[in-house]
């Protein structure tokens, strides 16, 4: 998912920078509001777990992989604001030490894999927390697919800017159902990998999401609540 | 010893030791395995023939571009290697990153009149 160079034009990609470098800003103003200082190392790993599983390319069709792009598990962890700062940094060190997303593209990228994602797939995720019951079962659940939407969310995001500037000669619809079609099937990825990580985390150190704060903590105690709200 | 496994007991930064290695594990052992064919919008890009309109990236010539740390010839250790670096990286730029701006919502007014 990461734009190379050249894909979008000059116009585009410099529009898609200020706008990012601007939520970037704003977003970076809000996860220090809101991140506890003795959780900072627990960002820093949110952002190196992200950064290595985005190297784990899974097979998806014949001759295509995708990879998890991370926005919509790191905001369920460790806030929406705090989550997209995460991803940010993976990107800068994607296209800084290792040429993977154009220089050019860094705003576009910030823009559909981290912004997108963590703010889109939050969204998602509180609109599913509000309709399932008050269990951990459901935060995973919850997690899983707004991370699969995100991915949808951020290919949606490139047809946009390609709309906007692409340089190609492909048709938008043609561009826009390719990638919808596509990344579906990456979303699939997503949402297993999101479920897998959030479901580990929340057996190991249930406090620590972000996203289960409504959750009491306690099994005992969340049966309750379980049988309550059915 | 059933009491130490009680999950209040795994401590902030035992949890983020744990995570790290993972993390690295990954990195090293398991992204050489990984899938090299392209990815979603790379497929599209070529699918749609916009692929050609790539150019050649600005710092396509770091020692590390490409996943491939320089002068490392074994592609699994040179891969697995640029893994651990970006890992290394990432954890300490987040890190980083986000103790600034902690501390800069504490103390920031203080800060903004000191010349």
């Amino acid at each position: 998912m990461h734009i190379p160079d050249g894909f979008i034009d000059g116009t585009t990609s410099a529009g898609a920078a200020v706008v990012a470098a601007g939520g970037l800003g704003a977003t970076l103003r809000r996860a220090g509001e809101v991140l506890d200082e003795r959780r900072v190392p627990l960002a820093g790993l949110v952002a190196a777990f992200v950064f290595a599983v985005q190297m784990l390319n899974f097979p998806v069709a014949s001759g295509t992989s995708g990879h998890l792009l991370g926005g919509a598990l790191a905001a369920v962890l460790v806030g929406p604001a705090v989550g997209a700062v995460c991803v940010s940094v993976v990107l800068a060190v994607q296209a800084l030490l290792f040429a993977d997303g154009g220089l050019s593209a860094l705003g576009l990228n910030t823009l559909n894999m981290a912004l997108v994602t963590a703010f889109g797939g939050y969204a998602v995720f509180v609109l599913v927390r509000r309709v399932t019951s008050r269990t951990s079962s459901s935060v995973v659940l919850a997690a899983g697919i707004a991370a699969a939407i995100s991915v949808v969310l951020s290919a949606l995001a490139f047809t946009l800017e390609y709309a906007l500037g692409g340089t190609g000669t492909a048709s938008v619809p043609a561009v826009a159902g390719a990638m919808v079609g596509v990344h579906v099937l990456i979303g699939i990825g997503e949402g297993v990998i999101t479920a897998l990580v959030v479901g580990t985390v929340l057996a190991t150190r249930p406090d620590l999401v972000w996203g289960a704060r409504g959750l009491t903590i306690d099994q005992p105690a969340a049966s309750v609540a379980e049988g309550a709200a059915s | 010893m059933k009491g130490l496994s009680r999950r209040r007991r795994f401590g902030l930064a035992a949890f983020v030791a744990a995570g790290l290695i993972v993390a690295l594990v990954l990195a090293f052992f398991v992204s050489p395995s990984a899938s090299g064919d392209p990815d979603g919008l790379d497929k599209v890009a070529i699918d749609r023939g916009f692929a050609d309109t790539e150019t050649d990236p600005a710092l396509g010539d770091a020692p590390t571009a490409g996943y491939e740390v320089r002068g490392v010839d074994d592609d699994r250790m040179s891969t697995g290697l640029a893994g651990v670096i970006g890992v290394a990286v990432t954890f300490a730029v987040a890190g980083g990153v986000m103790l600034i701006v902690t501390r800069t919502r504490r103390t920031g007014p203080a800060r903004g009149v000191r010349h």
